[in-house]
């Protein structure tokens, strides 16, 4: 186990890596953040003396280096337009972010694990078929226009949601079923199948057999067995929430991490995206990285491997 | 020897038309093939179609409603938006630009993940490892934030768009094609055609590709749909496609600040999105139940 362990662990580590320096050299290769802070009518001269302030002239690695270690210690610079460090700013906003994740994650569980476990009971029932109704719609629909739909019809037509910002959680409603529905058609599909395995397997037949209650086979035996998929793919559509979290952080006007990445990538606000690209990235390794440990847990199959 | 030859190829042709044969018995595949025809159709013929040029502007007709409105008329059947252009005329030359994303992105990155999957599958070992540590890496990169980063580096045209896509959804296409090749490469065939001295690149396309066209056709679907959906976001937050042109994702976003009053306009650009995105995932749902029925239940 220790060794399963260490091996994952070595691994994120040089995917963190790998992702720092990509996003670092796709952000500062092109474009030239100094030419854009001394302003239009800003002379060769000007512009040079700007890159020397910043430390533009170096090479990219050694930049690159400089910037890696700071990150490390939590220092990621300061935004060229809030005059402020990029490590305050992105305190202030990742918790918006993380709970409009946690909320959409709960919407999606909510909504994939009975439809997924009714689907699977009664295979092309009329349950099932409007369960893949649901999934197909939901796999259809650009996550932005199916947020405005439900403006239009919860906070401007029926009035009883906000139509945007985060002050109470009651804000936050709307844009966790918007994102959080848009992840719910692979989370079903994979609970149904599960199920429908788990059920025609022989130790629920064995378990039948033995006079267990129907009850008690689909929750304690079949889902069970079921679940260890169910973590992994919640971990990546976590994951997944955290980075997509742009697109209806925009439309509610929430202002957490998303909501700043587009306002500084329109800014071309370099520290503050680097910064929020590598969190992001982090996040997701980390949260991808407990998944894997929590099924390893949960499966020594898949420890002895 | 000849009859090897011969029996190779023909084994694959078969394979093939039996599963579009098998698709196209499936209501769902055919509903959705004739939906994405209509709007293939309806993207090449556009300017036999449209009864406007979609930028020409009429200040003095703006926000007019849509037909089945009570104060709309067939003039203009959708309407026009709030610069006064023809709805219906932007609709069917948006079809073009989501089009024209879906299939040069998947093109793109169905290439370099079929590459990367069918050598990480075929030779294994290092090769596999650092492929994967690749798909890794890529996974870990938030889609929506490092395109609109690009685009905003390196302007919004169409060609960014479509090159940012493809560079960046090419996982599926490795993580498939390595399994399915890892599938096949003990198979009998193969072996029989290494043994008879076939060349490593002669082996992968002749042999190898043919039998997993089936998997790569279906992932293409999901992938072009996905690209579809993503252009339209970039475009919605201002950094896919630029105005005027009609792109669907811009169009929804240009019919925010009409949102209380209008909100058809918002509504008809993203019913478009929805029913393209529908039908080229249905034909997808149809083609992967064709391969392998047994994963319907």
């Amino acid at each position: 186990m220790l060794r399963y362990l260490m091996q994952r662990i070595g691994l994120a580590l040089l995917v963190c890596v790998a992702v720092s320096l990509l996003a670092f050299t796709l952000l500062n290769a092109s474009g030239d953040v100094a030419i854009a802070m001394a302003g239009e009518e800003a002379t060769a001269a000007q512009i040079d003396a700007m890159r020397e302030q910043m430390g533009l002239n170096r090479p990219l690695m050694v930049r690159y280096g400089e910037w890696l270690g700071n990150a490390i210690q939590g220092d990621f610079g300061n935004s060229l337009f809030f005059r402020q460090p990029v490590g305050e700013l992105i305190a202030d906003r990742l918790p918006k972010t993380l709970t409009l994740a946690f909320m959409s994650l709960a919407v999606m569980l909510l909504l994939s694990v009975p439809l997924g476990v009714v689907a699977a009971l009664k295979p092309n029932s009329i349950i099932d078929r409007a369960a893949l109704l649901i999934a197909v719609l939901g796999q259809a629909m650009p996550n932005f226009w199916f947020a405005l739909v439900l403006i239009v019809i919860f906070s401007l037509t029926l009035g009883v949601m906000p139509p945007s910002g985060s002050a109470t959680l009651k804000h936050y409603v709307l844009p966790a079923v918007a994102l959080g529905y848009y992840s719910t058609p692979p989370m079903m599909r994979l609970i149904r199948q599960g199920m429908i395995e788990a059920l025609s397997s022989d130790y629920i037949r064995t378990a039948k057999a033995k006079g267990i209650g129907t009850t008690k086979i689909i929750f304690k035996h079949a889902l069970r067995n079921a679940v260890i998929p169910v973590v992994s793919l919640s971990a990546v559509q976590f994951g997944n929430m955290l980075g997509g979290s742009v697109v209806i952080e925009a439309v509610f006007g929430i202002h957490g991490l998303g909501f700043m990445a587009w306002e500084s990538i329109s800014r071309m606000d370099l520290p503050v995206v680097q910064a929020v690209l590598l969190i992001v990235a982090v996040f997701y390794i980390v949260i991808v990285l407990l998944a894997d440990f929590i099924n390893a847990w949960l499966d020594p199959r898949i420890r002895i491997q | 020897m000849t009859s090897l030859d011969l029996s190779l190829p023909k084994a694959g042709t078969v394979r093939r038309r039996g599963i579009l044969s098998r698709s196209a018995a499936n209501p769902a595949f055919l509903f959705g093939a004739i939906l994405l025809g209509l709007i293939v159709i309806m993207a090449i013929l556009a300017p036999l179609l449209a009864p406007y040029d979609p930028l020409a502007q009429d200040m003095l007709r703006r926000t007019v409603s849509p037909f089945w409105m009570a104060d709309g008329n067939w003039a203009h059947a959708l309407g026009t938006d709030g610069l006064g252009r023809d709805y219906l005329s932007r609709i069917i030359y948006g079809a073009r630009i989501s089009l024209l994303i879906g299939v040069f992105t998947v093109i793109c990155s169905g290439i370099i993940g079929t590459v990367m999957g069918v050598l990480a599958g075929y030779f294994g070992g290092k090769v596999d490892l650092a492929i994967n540590f690749l798909i890794m890496t890529r996974l870990t990169l938030p889609v929506v934030m490092v395109a609109l980063a690009v685009v905003a580096l390196f302007g919004g045209s169409l060609i960014v768009v479509v090159l940012v896509l493809g560079l960046l959804l090419w996982d599926r296409f490795a993580v498939v094609m390595r399994s399915a090749v890892m599938q096949i490469r003990n198979q009998e065939y193969i072996q029989a055609a290494q043994s008879m001295g076939y060349s490593t690149p002669k082996l992968l396309f002749r042999e190898l590709l043919p039998n997993i066209f089936d998997r790569l056709a279906v992932i293409a679907t999901f992938e072009m749909a996905h690209a579809i959906l993503l252009e339209a976001s970039l475009s919605f937050l201002g950094l896919g496609v630029q105005p005027p042109t009609p792109s669907w994702g811009l169009m929804v976003a240009e019919g925010r600040q009409y949102l209380l009053f209008d909100s058809w306009l918002i509504l008809i650009p993203g019913a478009a999105i929805c029913a393209l995105v529908l039908a080229i995932n249905m034909m997808g749902d149809g083609l992967r139940d064709a391969m392998a029925p047994e994963t319907r239940n």
